[in-house]
């Protein structure tokens, strides 16, 4: 019988491959009768998904983020592709 | 058929240096060192500019470079601090589990689904604030698998580690990611803060 300690392990596991038949059987009984560890799935899957779209829309220019080069950067960066 | 417009190098820092700064801040979390990553982008971007196909648009490109350097850095960061044995304990916090591996203190409820998460910049600060609390290898591997989207084999190879040892490392980074969020945010939000 898989421990709670286990199930975590081989939740964050399955997050990265596939796992054997046994063991997948085995996370997803414990689940059936475990409140804390399906919660901890769904909250692991809640941080993939934040995660992923927060880089979607960063990358996509429509950045959260406000932070910018410093006018010191992009000057010293301009003078280096000036002069290479 | 008329050739691409050649790259202008001279309107590259205007159009794309803030665009690229931000790309490398989410994956570096430091400013200095993503500074000096667009950088090194723009030169060697500058010097491959003759290959620069047309096929893909300017930023792409631009962005495609930068990755390589974002990796390069992981590397050199993996090379100087290499794992300890610390960093491959399973659990970095025991108290999580008693003796027979049942949960002391569970995840507690956060509160539905909130999925517009992404959309809240001061999420999005905490999430940085949480990932910067993790040991450097740690928050790389995580940035690697969930910001960047890679699999578990090209990681390895960056971070010259063992598949089974990446394993360990990701379990532990979204362990104590998941703890830091919810002490420092999903709690809050739900009024369990004493």
């Amino acid at each position: 019988m898989l421990s709670c300690k286990d199930v975590t392990r081989l939740l964050s596991e399955s997050m990265d491959r596939s796992l054997p038949l046994g063991k997948r059987v085995g996370v997803r009984l414990h689940l059936l009768i475990c409140t804390f560890c399906a919660r901890y799935e769904r909250q692991l899957l809640l941080i993939r998904e934040t995660v992923r779209r927060l880089a979607a829309i960063d990358d996509a220019c429509g950045s959260l983020a406000e932070e910018s080069l410093s006018e010191k950067a992009k000057e010293r960066i301009r003078i280096s592709l000036a002069t290479p | 058929m008329a050739k691409p417009a050649n790259p202008d190098p001279s309107e590259w820092v205007d159009r794309y240096g803030d665009y690229l700064f931000r790309y490398a801040m989410l994956r570096l979390r430091d400013r200095s060192a993503a500074e000096d990553l667009v950088q090194e982008t723009f030169l060697s971007a500058l010097s491959a500019r003759d290959s620069f196909s047309g096929n893909s648009s300017e930023s792409t490109w631009l962005v495609g470079i930068l990755k390589h350097k974002i990796a390069d850095h992981f590397r050199r960061q993996a090379r100087e601090a290499p794992l300890v044995d610390n960093d491959l304990r399973e659990h970095p916090d025991p108290s999580s589990f008693d003796r027979s591996g049942h949960w002391t203190t569970g995840p507690t409820d956060w509160g539905g689904n909130p999925a517009d998460l992404y959309r809240e910049k001061k999420f999005l600060d905490q999430f940085m604030e949480c990932l910067s609390g993790l040991s450097p290898n740690h928050a790389n591997a995580f940035t690697l698998r969930e910001i960047e989207g890679s699999d578990t084999v090209e990681i390895c190879k960056v971070l010259n580690v063992s598949e089974t040892n990446l394993w360990v490392i990701l379990h532990r980074a979204r362990m104590q990611l998941r703890r830091c969020l919810e002490t420092r945010w999903f709690d809050r939000k739900t009024g369990k803060e004493p």
